[in-house]
């Protein structure tokens, strides 16, 4: 992997960006679509274990994102990665890792995903970096995913703060092929002269927010000054257009063969470059923001203009020139341009196509579980809610199953069915499993049994994180099982069962059982993923 | 030079990995590519599509745009239709003729009638094959036979060739043979 190119996923060129960087490790959760960063860091280091890289999995993003903050405060260069609602978990280390700023640096990789491929939202990660006061790169193509991580981290270091990478599910799905660049060694370890940064009392975090703030005047600068903060003045054309990630690729994807005359600037730094904007608003008499996510720099753009004294119109997202839901596409981007459709409307499939949406596999244990869990709660449709999760076994939404009714965020099954238990509802059921159950299960189980709430929570244990692709688990099978009996759960409400055909009417008997029990009790259906190697 | 080809099948039929072994070779040919690739949710046997897009000059979306792909590449018919919005005016669908039938499925005679209405179009009779070979993997080399020959990019055969070699001997002899025979199974489909 050393070669001087290669074609790489957008994930995998972030990857190979921080490996040439001299990261000592890389902390992360999976989800799609950031997973291919930490697996492709996980390959090199197969491959190549000197100098070593931690890469293991992390149980979830907080934790990750506080174990780059440890490293980092003796001297260390990490990456952190995630998919965007990740960032919601992390978001508390991350916050206050503004505050501390870094030692080695720190990089935050973020995986949007427009039009929620395989997400619950399409929460747009910029709106992080700025909520943290930190610098956000956005790389619209994998050349750049690979020159602005190693960048990041450079900067990461100079100014004291961590970065935000933010990209989206295309380009973090697209091959292309990437140019190394000479690769650095790791840092040193290094302990800081000073602890006050790295403990944010309120007498130290009051000054170390202090000199975060003095730091944007220099941030702005550097963005200016930044070849990622691409300006191209065409003189006398009336249009100028900002954008930023995939929307540049859109854009000239459009308008190569110049069919239309207009001023770009492409953002990939932020904070927004003040001088350039300026420049770009000065030459035109109309802004076209065209940016994948949420209408970020659109919403920004009006005050500047306020600033400078400028007055030209501006249409993007919030006045319908693009949706403002789904990923854009390069028809999109046409349509805001004013350019004819390339489509044509001869195919008449319909009645032909249908949907295929997603489905368990022949044969997966989680079939298994929810015929005998439907079976049990037979005639008790009335007074009974099965909470989920996230995971391959959020499939059982769908017929034919049609076992569970939410999914929100991970781990919120238990706490939702321990609260509805103890508002009232007679049968308050949580389907979760074993990865979701290590990230965020854990705590609100020791609350449902320590109150001693009339809740069944059902761990669906197959030994692997299957719906992101089969990463290990962090505790499963007996550590599991003696996890929870260390929490303090009544051992006669500890049960075990197999997903299996043949075990149906059994495991149908020690579920009716236990939604008659009214206290917490859990309920284990330990069988591996059937996609296990 | 530039072909826009859309990849689509169901997941678990190795859509991704047919369109690496494309890629990989055109990559070496010299040429500019971009392949988009499906992870995550849709693999569960739900339908997958793979972008695959080659040049001689710079690329900048990451998908093909809608109305304009050179040609369509499907390992089940449904899916093949799923995505003909991409197609442009005069691209051409290669199909196999071999239904997934994990879903609701309507008459498949409908559907490949509907495919073989088009001017363009290419229907690899996968179920032929798969008689003959008795085996149901060799479908997508079979695939990647009509789509190298329908391509026509010169070298792009040698190199998919000496690939499948390659990642086939440790299964012995008969195996490589079995996928050469696929491969030009595949290619005599294409006119
Ligand atoms: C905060 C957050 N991180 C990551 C994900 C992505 N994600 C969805 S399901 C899942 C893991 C599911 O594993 P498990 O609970 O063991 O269920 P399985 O798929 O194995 O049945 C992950 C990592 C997410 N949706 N939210
Ligand atoms: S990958 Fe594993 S857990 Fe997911 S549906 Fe298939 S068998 Fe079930």
């Amino acid at each position: 992997m050393s070669s001087e190119s290669m074609a790489l996923l957008g994930d995998e060129a972030i990857a190979m960006g921080a490996i040439h960087s001299g990261i000592s490790a890389a902390y992360a959760y999976p989800g799609t679509p950031a997973t291919e960063i930490q697996e492709a860091i996980q390959k090199y280091v197969a491959a190549y274990p000197d100098p070593k890289i931690n890469s293991a999995w992390s149980i979830n993003e907080k934790v990750a994102m506080e174990e780059a903050v440890g490293a980092s405060l003796i001297g260390k260069r990490s990456l952190v990665n995630m998919k965007h609602v990740g960032v919601n978990v992390a978001a508390d280390p991350f916050m206050n890792a503004a505050i501390t700023g870094c030692g080695g640096g720190i990089v935050i990789a973020a995986a949007d995903d427009p039009s929620m491929h395989s997400s619950q939202n399409e929460q747009d990660s910029r709106y992080y970096a700025d909520f943290a006061k930190i610098p956000c790169f956005e790389p619209s193509n994998q050349q750049q995913a690979y020159d602005m991580t190693r960048e990041a981290f450079d900067i990461a270091e100079k100014y004291e703060v961590p970065i935000l990478l933010r990209l989206t599910t295309r380009l973090a799905h697209t091959r292309a092929r990437v140019s190394f660049a000479k690769p650095r060694g790791q840092n040193e370890l290094k302990l800081p002269d000073n602890f006050k940064k790295w403990t944010l009392l309120p007498s130290n975090a009051r000054p170390q927010y202090k000199k975060l703030l003095q730091k944007q005047k220099d941030l702005i600068a550097y963005s200016d000054a930044s070849a990622f903060n691409e300006l191209k003045i065409t003189k006398g054309s009336k249009l100028g257009i900002i954008t930023s990630g995939l929307g540049y690729n859109y854009l000239m994807e459009n308008i190569q063969d110049g069919s239309i005359e207009c001023s770009i600037l492409r953002i990939g730094v932020y904070p927004l470059p003040e001088k350039k904007i300026k420049e770009l608003a000065s030459s035109c008499q109309e802004i076209l923001v065209i940016e994948e996510g949420y209408p970020y720099i659109e919403r920004y753009l009006p005050s500047y203009l306020m600033r400078f004294g400028i007055n030209v119109s501006v249409k993007g997202k919030l006045d319908g020139t693009l949706p403002e839901q789904g990923e854009l596409t390069p028809g999109i981007v046409r349509a805001a341009l004013g350019m004819g459709s390339l489509e044509n409307c001869e195919s008449d499939t319909s009645g032909l196509v249908r949907p295929r949406p997603p489905a368990l596999c022949k044969g997966c244990p989680h079939h298994d579980t929810y015929l005998a869990l439907n079976e049990a709660l037979k005639g008790k449709e009335k007074e009974r809610i099965v909470f989920s999760d996230i995971g391959c076994y959020t499939l059982g939404a769908y017929p034919p199953y049609e076992t569970i009714h939410s999914c929100l965020c991970m781990g919120a099954s238990i706490s939702m069915a321990k609260a509805a238990a103890e508002n009232g509802l007679k049968y308050a059921v949580a389907v979760i499993g074993d990865s979701t159950f290590d990230h965020s299960g854990i705590t609100p189980l020791l609350e449902g049994i320590k109150r001693e709430n009339p809740f069944t929570v059902v761990i669906v244990d197959n030994s692997t994180t299957a719906m992101t692709g089969g990463q290990d688990t962090i505790c499963g099978e007996t550590a599991l099982e003696k996890l929870v009996v260390g929490m303090g759960i009544d051992q006669k409400h500890l049960r075990r069962i197999i997903p299996l055909p043949k075990q149906h009417e059994q495991n149908v008997k020690v579920f009716e059982e236990e939604l008659e029990y009214a206290g917490p009790s859990v309920i284990i259906a330990l069988r591996k993923c059937i996609q296990i190697k | 030079m530039k072909k826009d080809i859309i990849f689509a099948g169901v997941g678990g039929q190795g859509i991704v990995s047919a369109a690496a072994m494309i890629v990989t070779q055109v990559d070496k040919l010299g040429f500019q590519c971009k392949q988009n690739e499906v992870h995550g949710m849709a693999q569960r046997g739900g339908s997958v599509v793979c972008h695959v897009r080659i040049s001689d000059g710079q690329i900048y979306s990451d998908i093909i745009p809608k109305g304009s792909a050179d040609l369509i590449l499907a390992t089940e018919p449904m899916e093949a239709l799923r995505y003909i919005e991409y197609l442009s005016k005069d691209g051409t669908v290669i199909t196999s003729n071999r239904p997934f039938k994990n879903i609701d499925y309507p008459d498949e005679k409908d559907i490949i009638n509907s495919i073989e209405k088009r001017s363009n179009s290419i229907v690899v009779d996968a179920n032929g094959l798969v008689d003959e070979l008795k085996n149901e993997r060799v479908i997508n080399v079979a695939m990647i036979g009509a789509l190298s020959k329908a391509i026509g990019i010169e070298g792009l055969k040698d190199g998919i060739l000496k690939d499948v070699e390659k990642r086939f001997s440790k299964k012995g002899e008969a195996v490589v043979q079995l996928n050469h025979k696929a491969f030009e199974f595949g290619e005599a489909a294409v006119q």
